[in-house]
This record gives structure tokens, C-alpha cells and sequence, in this order.
């Protein structure tokens, strides 16, 4: 038993209905009580739906264990396809109806439709949503390719030469309430269609089944979220041969990267070579004066896999920011960002306890967050700066505007995106500089009404919690004056500097000299 | 009673369960943590239905079942222990812990009422551990409510003192005026059900006189009753009429005069009414169709149609108990289809075929509806808003006339563009 009080990831049967949701012409038969139906608001809501999600809930209640709750399953069953009409059905159950175990799936079966039924079984118990998204769509793509794997020849990425057309490929892993996909796979179908690629199905997002069957046109996958699609491109490696990219296309360099790879399966020349340093304006961006001040900026990553390792070499290489702190609420991914993690000499934190989460952040002392809505929350509370880069988002992280994470605009909403709460911070350096003029009216803040604390609730916060401070070390009168003067987002890092350098030497109290001397011996 | 057609119906329900109400519950209740022993699912439903994000740490969380909890009750007792223990070591300003029960606890008979008898013999004077279930396989939303309110009962000491005894949750400054209203009627002795603090649990018997602040607590009521407490049949106290005869019914049960209460009432009822004009303008002669969810479709049907002159299509109710709502269909014009229960493909046919001008549903069929041109109200906001009371009557048709006169606004033509 895992006490919870908020989850990063919903259950595995969320995943499964995100895929139903992304598709067209599928059905989903889900065998869940009425309380299982708030999901539909994921879609309707944050994703600003006109539609909703096309699934049918058994809703069985308390007086139906009783009776034969099979029956009221294939009723359901039988009421969906012929309301719905699907090509393909999706059938599983949510976590209570997994305990009775009237195995849906198999029920739908027997049933005698002619369409292609998918049983799902996602194990409510053990597993979570991305996993159930990925779970979904493999069984999905197996189910309606099965029977041309013996038939057909290994898939070679040089096929399109052969056959005297440009090189096609998939672009898999795109799923409503994925980060930004709407926009991501805009992006990367356009770049693919400078370089000379074209598109043949993108999936699941707007794909119907009979595109599901038509993946085995395409040269190559490009395997876009490795949580919804690695498993898929697996299964069409192995049984068709298709090779499929490991690149993701975040950030400048992995944009490159990203191209360069996709050419090199393909064996297709690579023309432009020069001139994708300048497709984007990040490069310059961050190579102009005025950036110098991102130099070295402290920033905390956390994430699914997919976007927090794309943002830990984004802020590393592209941006001149430190890494202090990386981490992944995916299990799944945990492999690959302790690796990126050990690269950047932190530790990953793996965890799906969002309060571990805002410790990590707080002992790290970033300048800036880079996280989910919840460190949005978290960075709020402790006045640090943030942008978004992951799941789970809220209804404002689906904006109106085009503004992909993937290729070259991605790059420059990335810059935009964390550079801007930053200049936040610089403004509201240039309030504390000028809270002494007589100008300053008290309680100023920036227009974006951040929140950072108070520079005496700051130094007083730990006293009301603890009455002994840090072992027994008192900030004499000059100390805190002069740690005022500190700029308040450094001011965090200051302070427990400070008290580190004491406890090291001994010293009892920490007066405006002292605070110097930490400065230098830390510096 | 009035020529009112009742229908039943039976299929997939779009609603939520019963552990939606912790989220208003827990915020009534600053003292009180709701544990609820259920699946990843649970905790998903409350974080997503509350939008929960904003709060450090909440007052609610779930003891998520794993595996190796289903395989062994005796282990899972165990491991609910522990994490009692973790929870209460954590916030130790907790003083009633509530064991909510869920669909996959109730499946595998976890028995939340030993679990709470043990920790209350270990936690003795210093957190009280009630158990309920907000199940969606027994409860649909606001009956989560119900269930909490039902469980505290026991715990409430006896007492003959007469009093009037408001029962249900309100917002504190609907609850603040009712209860001057009340004052100034002479009556002097009210209390809260919920309170403010959990263990301020109003003292009850054969004096006290149950006044329904919401039309959803069927077994609160029941058990109430057991305690030889009085109900008073009343409609409930939304919109200027219902609010006028609650105040008149609870006077009645303390012998005050209706002179006297219209004395009282008669200048908040005058601003209400000038309140509800520019309300009425909109809503007048327009078609409302109602989804089953929060068990007050009842009451708004009555408020919208007699007050604000709206057309009642179909009122859906997920759950219909006569007894408790004899006078409010009392007061339903004749011919008014009330459908309890829900196939929600069935009812939506008919929501298109009625081509209503204003529907009430749940969040996950309001943009649907939106999109097809039908305008909606999302019922939630009913249970979040403080609507009670005649002072409020203006604000509860303001939440129907505002998606009207937004759609107007954006449909009309005003502005000449070159």
C-alpha cells in the first residue's frame, strides 16, 4: 500500500483511453463503475475536446455482483458496436472490475463481430498510465498486423530506392494529453518534408486502424515518445524489419542529430548540412550579449523521460545553464536518466511522491525549474521561477497558439519559455536593487504577480519552525542585513552556504564578514 | 401532489462517485484528513475533479492497493496500519481521520470498520478514525456526503436541549446568514451538521429539529430519525420560493408566526427579486434540460421553472427519494418528466432531439455539447458555489443565464469590421 495524496500518472486503463481518444473509427468498452467515467473530463477539459472520448463504461453497481455481471458486459458490448459502428474494439477493464474477473475481452470474442477485438489487459495493480498507453497501442498495431508478418519480407529502409520514390516513414507515439504532441508532429512532418521524406501514417494521434495496417509502407519509424511508441517499434522490428530512431528531436543539437539519423537509415544524402545550424534562432539567441547572464543559471529538471532528458542537454549545451537536479516520475524511463544523470555528475531522482520531489528542489537551490504542472506548484510556493516542459499539464499547457518542443520552432518556444521567467527574475533583482528609493512602493511586484518570498519572512521562515536555528548558529544584525542585500533568488543558496561554512569552522555566529568569507571559500 | 411523470431508466451513467464530496467535505472539516483505501483510479478522480494542484499538501489522499495487498487481506489490514501511522506522524494536527471505502475495497471486503475500531483503541484522545464508503458502486457523487455525515452520527453525545439543527454542507457565509435569519426569528439555538470542526459535533435528540440544507442525505436522515431527532418536511432553500418555505417550515416547528418570518424576510425577498429581474430576461421561455448528478436537479428544476420562468424538458436525477422530495415536486409544474437514473446514449438522443437551450451536465459532456451549439452549465460548479438562501437566489440564475448571454454576446453582430 502506497499512501498517495497525488499522482503524476493515472491508471494504466487512462493510457489505453488516451489512444482510443487520439484514433478514429475505435471503440473502447471499458468495464468500470460510474466513478471511472471523470476520466472523459481529461479530454474534454484540459484538452478543450469537442467530442468525447469514444468510450462506453459497463457502469456496474453493487447490485449487479450479485448477478451476472458478464451479461450486463456483452449487453454494453452489443450496444456500443452497433450504436458506434467501430472498425476495431477495444476491450479491458479498470482496477475493481480486474478483482471480479469477467475477462471482458473475451466475452467480446465470443460474440461473433467481424471487426478486429483487442483485448486489453493492463494490470490496474502494478502498472500506470504510460505504461497502459503503450501497452494499448502495441496490442493495437500486433492485432491488426498479425497476419502479414509471415507473408512479408524484412522491411528494408533503402526500399524506397527500388521502387522509385521518396523515402517514407511513420511517426509514431503521438497521443492527446501527451506534451504539445499537436503541434510536435506538424513540426517534424514539415522538416521531414524539406529533407525529401514523406509522411506515410502518423499514429495513433488522428489515425484510423486501416492506417494501422498501412504502417508496413513505410521505410522506417520514427519513434517519437518512447513511453507510448518504443514498444510498438520494437514489435515492427522484429516482425517486419522496420528500423526505427532513436533520436529525439528536442533542442537544436538532437534536431541535427535527429536528421542526420533518419538520412543515415535511409541512405539518403544529406544536402542542407549547413544550413540547419541556422534554421533556428535559439543558437543565435543564446549567443547574443544579452544572454550572458544565463551563464551558469542553476536549473532543476524533473519529468517524463522523453522531455527531461531532452531538457537536461538543451539547458547543459545549448543555453550555458548548470544541471543541479534531474529526475523522472517514469519507472520506465529511469534507466535512461540516471545515465543522463551520471553525465551530468547528479544524482536522478525516481519517484512518483511529488513532496520528494519539491525536497529535492528546495535543497538544490535552482534559479529556475524546468518541470510538470505540480513543480509549477511547487517552484510557486518556493518563489523560484518555472516553465512547464511535461506531463501531467493543465488546461494552459494545450495553448491556442503553434508552439511545438520538437525541431526548429520548438527550439525557439523553448528559448522564449525559460529564458522569459528568468527575465522575471532579473526584474525582480532590479526591485530589490531599488526597494530602498523612495519610488518603491511596498508589495511591488512583477507583472506576472510572482510570488517570491519576502525577504524577512525569508531569513525569519526557519526560526518560527525550529526554535533552535542550525545548530545553534545565530545570524547576528549585520548578517542579516547584509543577506537582505542578496538578490533574492540566490538568497536561498546563500543563506545555507553561509551555514555550512559556519558549522565547518565552528563559528557561533554569523555576522556580515562571515557571509564574505563563505562567499569566497565557496567561490 | 402534482401530475409529475416519473420514469426509470437503466445503462451506462456518466457521473461521478461519492468520493467527489470529500473535496468539499475536507475543506469544511479544516481538522479532519480523508484516507481513502482504493486504487491509483481513486486518487486520480479526486486530483482531476478538484484540479487539486494548488494545495502544498492536501487533507486527502488514497492508500493505494498494490498487488500484494490483494493477495492477503491480513497483510493488507497490516499495511494499512502502517501507512495510518506514517500519515498521522506527518499531520499530527489531525483529529478525525476519515477511512473512505472504495469500489475495489468494498470488491474485496476490506473491512474499514475493525481497521477504525483498532485505531481508535491505539490513537485514543488523540485522532478519532470514522469509516464510510464513497464507492462508486454504492454512491454517486454528493451521497459521498451522505455516507461521511451517517458516520459521524454515533459519535455525536446525546442531549435534550432544544435546538434547531441545520443538516448539510454550506459555504460559512451562507451558513453565517442563515443562521442570523435564524437569531432574528428568535430562534437562538442552532447548530451545524457538518461543522466547522470535526470535533465540535453538535449534541443531538428528542429537541432537536432537522432542518435539510440539501436534498442528498436519504441515510443521514434515517439515522438522524433513529436518534429521535424531528425532520422538518420542507422544500430545500434554493431560489427565493424554496428558501421562503424552509424559513416558514422551520418556524412552524418552533411555533414562531409566519407573520413574524415574512416580517423578517419580506426585505430580502423585495432585493432578490430586483436581483433575479435582469436574471429572468435571459432565461425566460427558454428550454432547460437537466443530466442526473448532484441529486439538486429537483430543486433547480423548481427554481429555474417557477422563478425565472424557464421550460423544463426532462429533469434527471441519479438517485429519487419521494419522501425527501414530496415538497419540492409538490411544487413542479404538472406534467414535469423527472427520469431517475441514466443510459447517458439514450438521454443525450434525446437532449438532441429536444434541441434544449440550456443543458446541465457533468465536465466530461459539457465541451461535446458545446461544440454541437448546445449551451451548457457544468453541475459541479452547484456543489463549489454558495447558492443557498434568498440572498443568493440572484447568483444560483446567474450561473444559468451567464453560458445564455455569453453565447449571445458572441453570436451577435455589433461591431463593424472593415
Amino acid at each position: 500500500m502506497e499512501l498517495t495524496l497525488w499522482t503524476y500518472e493515472g491508471p494504466p486503463h487512462v493510457g489505453a483511453m488516451r489512444i482510443a481518444s487520439s484514433m478514429k473509427d475505435i471503440h473502447y468498452v471499458l468495464h468500470a463503475p460510474q466513478g471511472d467515467t471523470y476520466a472523459d473530463l481529461l479530454f474534454t477539459m484540459i484538452e478543450r475536446r469537442g467530442q468525447r472520448p469514444p468510450v462506453t463504461y459497463t457502469t456496474f453497481q453493487a447490485r449487479d455482483l450479485g448477478g451476472d455481471t458478464a451479461e450486463l458486459v456483452k449487453k454494453n458490448i452489443k450496444e456500443a458496436v452497433e450504436r458506434f459502428k467501430p472498425k476495431t474494439l477495444l476491450v479491458g477493464e479498470s482496477c475493481t472490475a480486474e478483482l471480479i474477473q469477467d475477462q471482458p475481452g473475451a466475452l467480446a470474442k465470443g460474440m461473433g463481430f467481424d471487426m478486429p477485438i483487442v483485448n486489453l489487459e493492463l494490470p490496474a495493480y502494478s502498472k500506470k498510465e504510460n505504461w497502459g498507453a503503450s501497452e494499448t497501442f502495441y496490442q493495437l498495431t500486433r492485432t491488426l498486423l498479425k497476419e502479414k508478418v509471415s507473408s512479408s519480407e524484412k522491411i528494408s529502409p533503402l526500399r524506397w530506392k527500388k521502387l522509385g520514390r521518396r523515402p517514407k516513414v511513420n511517426i509514431l507515439g503521438p497521443s492527446l494529453l501527451g506534451f504539445r504532441c499537436r503541434d510536435d508532429v506538424i513540426e517534424i512532418q514539415r522538416i521531414l518534408s524539406e529533407q525529401g521524406i514523406d509522411t506515410n501514417v502518423v499514429a495513433p494521434l488522428g489515425a484510423s486502424p486501416d492506417d494501422i495496417e498501412r504502417l508496413i509502407d513505410a521505410e522506417i519509424n520514427i519513434c517519437l515518445y518512447k513511453e507510448i511508441a518504443e514498444a510498438s517499434c520494437e514489435w515492427l522490428k522484429r516482425n517486419f524489419g522496420m528500423e526505427y530512431t532513436n533520436t529525439i528531436p528536442i533542442g537544436i543539437k538532437n534536431t541535427i542529430e535527429f536528421i542526420n539519423e533518419v538520412h543515415n537509415k535511409l541512405d539518403l544524402p544529406l544536402t542542407n548540412k549547413e544550413e540547419l545550424e541556422h534554421k533556428s534562432k535559439l543558437p543565435w539567441y543564446s549567443k547574443s550579449v544579452d544572454s550572458n547572464y544565463l551563464t551558469g543559471k542553476r536549473v532543476f529538471i524533473f519529468g517524463d523521460g522523453t522531455h527531461a532528458i531532452a531538457a537536461a542537454k538543451i539547458a547543459k549545451e545549448e543555453l550555458g545553464f548548470e544541471v543541479v537536479g534531474l529526475g523522472t516520475y517514469s519507472r520506465e524511463m529511469a534507466r535512461q536518466v540516471r545515465a543522463t544523470a551520471k553525465e551530468l555528475n547528479v544524482e536522478a531522482l525516481i519517484t512518483n511522491n511529488y513532496l520528494e520531489v519539491e525536497d529535492a528542489m528546495k535543497k538544490a537551490a535552482p534559479e529556475l525549474v524546468l518541470g510538470t504542472q505540480m513543480e509549477r506548484h511547487s517552484a510557486k510556493r518556493l518563489g523560484i521561477p518555472c516553465s512547464v516542459i511535461s506531463t501531467p499539464m493543465h488546461v494552459q499547457d494545450v495553448p491556442a497558439r503553434y508552439s511545438p518542443q520538437m525541431g526548429w520552432e520548438g527550439a525557439n518556444v523553448i528559448f522564449d519559455d525559460w529564458v522569459h521567467p528568468l527575465m522575471m527574475g532579473l526584474e525582480e533583482h532590479l526591485i530589490d536593487m531599488f526597494k530602498h528609493d523612495f519610488e518603491f512602493v511596498d508589495g511591488h511586484q512583477s507583472h506576472l504577480g510572482h510570488t517570491a518570498t519576502k525577504t524577512k519572512d525569508f531569513i525569519n521562515s526557519d526560526d518560527k519552525k525550529n526554535n533552535n536555528p542550525k545548530e545553534g548558529i545565530i545570524w547576528t544584525e549585520s548578517g542579516r542585513a547584509e543577506l537582505t542585500k542578496v538578490p533574492f533568488f540566490v538568497r536561498g543558496k546563500v543563506k545555507t552556504n553561509t551555514e555550512k561554512y559556519a558549522i565547518l569552522r565552528g563559528i557561533l555566529e554569523i555576522s556580515d564578514e562571515t557571509l564574505y568569507d563563505a562567499k569566497a571559500y565557496f567561490s | 401532489m402534482s401530475k409529475v411523470e416519473f420514469n426509470k431508466e437503466t445503462g451506462p451513467r456518466e457521473v461521478f462517485c461519492g468520493l467527489t464530496s470529500i473535496v468539499w467535505l475536507h475543506r469544511r472539516m479544516p481538522d479532519a484528513f480523508f484516507l481513502v483505501v482504493g486504487s491509483r483510479t481513486c486518487a486520480h478522480l479526486i486530483q482531476s475533479a478538484a484540479g487539486v494542484m494548488i494545495f502544498a499538501e492536501p487533507r486527502f489522499g488514497t492508500a493505494i492497493l498494490e498487488e500484494k495487498d490483494l493477495a492477503g487481506l491480513a497483510d493488507a489490514h497490516e499495511e494499512l496500519d502502517r501507512v495510518v501511522n506514517d500519515l498521522i506522524a506527518r499531520r499530527p494536527e489531525i483529529k478525525t481521520l476519515f477511512l473512505v471505502g472504495s469500489c475495489p475495497s468494498e470488491v474485496i471486503k476490506l473491512d474499514l470498520a475493525t481497521v477504525a475500531e483498532k485505531l481508535n483503541k491505539r490513537f485514543l484522545g488523540q485522532v478519532r478514525f470514522v469509516n464510510y464508503s464513497g464507492s462508486g458502486i454504492e454512491t454517486t457523487f454528493t451521497q459521498g456526503e451522505d455516507g461521511a455525515l451517517k458516520a459521524l452520527i454515533p459519535l455525536m453525545e446525546s442531549s435534550n436541549e432544544e435546538k434547531l439543527l441545520l443538516v448539510g454542507t454550506l459555504a460559512n457565509n451562507v451558513e453565517d446568514r442563515f443562521k442570523k435569519i435564524f437569531r432574528n426569528l428568535g430562534i437562538s439555538n442552532i447548530e451545524s451538521f457538518p461543522p466547522r470542526q470535526s470535533t465540535e459535533l453538535p449534541k443531538i435528540g428528542k429537541n432537536t429539529k432537522v432542518l435539510l440544507t440539501q436534498p442528498y442525505l436519504s441515510d443521514t436522515v434515517r439515522d438522524l430519525k433513529h436518534r429521535g431527532c424531528e425532520i422538518i418536511s420542507a422544500p430545500f432553500p434554493l431560489g427565493i420560493e424554496g428558501s421562503t418555505k424552509w424559513f416558514l417550515a422551520a418556524a412552524k416547528a418552533f411555533k414562531i408566526s409566519e407573520l413574524k418570518v415574512h416580517e423578517i424576510i419580506s426585505p430580502l425577498i423585495n432585493r432578490a427579486k430586483l436581483a433575479l429581474e435582469s436574471h429572468k430576461e435571459i432565461l425566460k421561455g427558454k428550454r432547460l434540460f437537466l443530466l442526473p448528478e448532484s441529486q439538486l436537479e429537483i430543486s433547480l428544476a423548481r427554481f429555474l421553472h417557477n422563478e425565472c420562468e424557464m421550460d423544463l424538458i426532462e429533469v434527471g436525477t441519479p438517485y429519487l427519494n419521494k419522501d425527501l422530495m414530496k415538497e419540492e415536486i409538490n411544487l413542479l409544474p404538472d406534467n414535469t418528466k423527472i427520469v431517475e437514473g441514466q443510459h447517458v446514449e439514450k438521454q443525450l438522443d434525446r437532449v438532441r432531439e429536444s434541441n434544449p437551450d440550456l443543458v446541465v451536465c457533468g465536465m466530461g459532456l459539457a465541451n461535446p455539447l458545446e461544440a454541437e451549439g448546445i449551451s451548457t452549465k457544468w453541475s459541479i460548479e452547484m456543489v463549489f458555489s454558495p447558492i443557498h438562501g434568498i440572498d443568493q437566489a440572484a447568483d444560483l440564475a446567474g450561473l444559468f443565464s451567464k453560458p445564455l448571454r455569453r453565447n449571445q454576446i458572441l453570436t451577435s453582430k455589433t461591431l463593424v469590421t472593415h
